[in-house]
């Protein structure tokens, strides 16, 4: 069982609900869940657990590297990338790495096949466990522009893994290209909101393009309850989404995760109400 | 021009409640214009309750087609495809068709398709507008939801604001960032004189502002921080400020938890509008002197 949490605005509490998740799925069993952090571009999860790290490796995208014996300076290469990535100036051609998306195209139509493809690294996957957890994350490095080539090595290398076994997977904010390339694989999706104005704008762009896109299942939860308006609450009745659970607005919460306590470390009491998600997902998802 | 961006790394750090309150102060000079760079959560309109006076589309990458007449169901889409676009025909059927969610828009299928049987054409990602507000006209986008380029539509939503601020002399620009280090946020510091970095006194809001620190330096933006929340935990607070000393980034101000910041949310004010002797928007009256000094 695979299940992505998300939202569509920043710091409504993904990471705070992904390790909780993580370790709710770890109490009393011998299978290890597994935490991925697809956030890449602010992969935070392994602050919150004890991570020993037992790997990692680059990755990136593959670019164009040119035999300029071969070239004949055609420029077929250029006429067919839409990202201006290569251009051909007279005997000289110019492989731009950080615009290159990797599609491979102009490898594939250069008559002479004098264009060979390789790695430029944007990021790095590393994997880990804390003993009860098995952890893996990627993180773009600073400077690059496009997240979804690390994600999408990470889940390659992670996913898929035995039905049996619970992945839970921390998406970044938002509802564009990283976010879709992270949810799109599961089962599920818990979207993590705060009942403002705010909340409910990004939420209704989450809802959209998880459930109704991408037509997977989706359960909401509010967190920091009580600090605004009961929108949110009214907008899930209507749209038929489950609230799956209710986190009150605490400081010694904030304070705490401020201090990289995680939630049900700090306050075991919410043990209960994780363990209750987790099966109800499982239930609604039938793994 | 001057060009002020809002940034954090970190989501949620109130990067739009700031840049509103900052709006209401600097809407003084007159010559305020404001855009909207968080394109797949764009929350400043909440906040400045503006009036739209225009509306244009905007087109995004290429989204890849197949003729179901001319395809041969070869399957050399499917071969090439590096984006997992390429849905592969169900037993009953023979036709091969696009994901378009997934289309990168590269065209190379276009190219690869024995048959021709491939065309590609440039879909509509979003819109985006021009508005006005009481503190300046205000630039702002809406993605659509699952859509690439927002880098584009940042970079599109800018240079229209850039373009209006030519109208007046001494304009001062102030842009609301997206979250995170990537694609959107690099369109959106694109010029700036200044990058005020929201940050928050935890663990990951720390992790996440020396990621956006070294992420404007790269791209030669001078930073300068502010810490939001900074209650909730003084002993964070004062290491994010030893840290920024150390390393020579001005810091602009602290601003205490204040649920005024959320009422006023509701209100659709930027705080210091909804309540001027607010804890906070006392506290951003002073970051608003300490960015015009700097810039």
């Amino acid at each position: 069982m695979v299940i992505a949490v998300a939202s569509g605005k920043g710091g409504t509490g993904k990471t705070t609900v992904a390790v909780s998740l993580a370790i709710a799925a770890s109490e009393g069993t011998s299978a290890k869940p597994l935490l991925l952090d697809c956030d890449v571009e602010e992969p935070n999860s392994g602050l919150f657990l004890d991570i020993e790290y037992s790997s990692g490796r680059d990755t990136g995208v593959l670019v164009p590297e040119v035999n300029l014996e071969k070239c004949t300076f055609c420029g077929r290469c250029s006429e067919v990338c839409v990202w201006n990535a290569i251009a051909v100036a007279g005997s000289k051609v110019l492989v731009f790495n950080d615009l290159c998306h990797g599609c491979g195209s102009c490898s594939l139509v250069c008559p002479e096949g004098a264009i060979e493809e390789v790695t430029h690294v944007t990021g790095r996957i590393e994997n880990g466990t804390d003993g009860s957890i098995d952890f893996a994350r990627g993180i773009l490095n600073v400077g690059q522009a496009m997240p979804v080539p690390v994600i999408s090595s990470l889940l390659k290398e992670y996913l898929p893994k035995p039905d049996s076994s619970t992945v839970i997977i921390d998406s970044s904010p938002g509802t564009s290209c990283p976010v879709v390339e992270a949810v799109s694989g599961s089962d599920y999706v818990v979207l993590v909101t705060e009942p403002t104005p705010f909340g409910l704008h990004d939420l209704k762009a989450a809802v959209d393009v998880v459930v109704n896109q991408l037509k997977i299942p989706a359960g909401v939860i509010i967190n920091r309850d009580g600090i605004g308006n009961s929108d949110v609450e009214k907008y899930c009745h209507t749209e038929n989404l489950p609230i799956l659970a209710k986190i009150p607005m605490d400081r010694r919460i904030a304070e705490m995760l401020s201090n990289g306590i995680p939630l049900l470390t700090g306050l075991p009491e919410y043990m209960d109400m994780f363990t209750s998600i987790l099966s109800t997902v499982r239930e609604e998802v039938g793994k | 021009m001057k060009q002020i961006v809002i940034l954090s790394g970190k989501g949620g750090t109130g990067k739009t409640s700031l840049t509103a309150a900052l709006a209401h102060i600097a809407a003084d000079r007159n010559t305020l214009v404001l855009a909207d760079a968080d394109v797949d959560a764009a929350n400043l309109e909440i906040l400045l309750s503006p009036e739209k006076l225009e509306e244009h589309s905007f087109s995004g990458g290429y989204k890849a087609e197949i003729d179901q007449n001319m395809c041969s169901g070869c399957g050399r889409c499917l071969d090439i495809c590096r984006f997992n676009a390429v849905i592969p025909p169900a037993p009953s059927d023979s036709s091969y068709r696009i994901d378009r969610i997934s289309c990168e828009g590269c065209n190379s299928c276009v190219y690869q398709c024995p048959e021709n049987a491939i065309t590609s054409y440039r879909a509509v990602a979003g819109a985006w507008f021009v508005s006005r507000s009481a503190y300046g006209t205000l630039y702002h986008a809406e993605m659509k939801a699952g859509e690439e380029n927002s880098g584009k539509l940042v970079t599109t939503v800018k240079n229209a604001a850039i373009k209006k601020c030519s109208e007046f002399s001494d304009p001062v620009l102030l842009v609301d960032g997206p979250p995170g280090i990537g694609c959107p946020v690099i369109a959106s510091c694109a010029g700036a004189d200044l990058a005020v970095i929201s940050t928050e006194p935890g663990v990951s809001a720390i992790h996440d502002l020396s990621r956006i620190l070294e992420t404007v330096r790269h791209f030669g933006i001078m930073p300068a921080v502010c810490i939001n929340r900074y209650d909730i935990n003084p002993e964070k607070t004062s290491e994010i400020e030893a840290f920024c000393e150390k390393d020579g980034i001005p810091l602009l101000g602290r601003i205490p938890y204040d649920p005024n910041v959320t009422r006023s949310m509701s209100k659709g004010l930027p705080v210091n509008a909804y309540d001027p002797s607010s804890p906070a928007s006392t506290a951003i009256s002073g970051i608003w002197k300490e960015v015009s000094s700097l810039i």
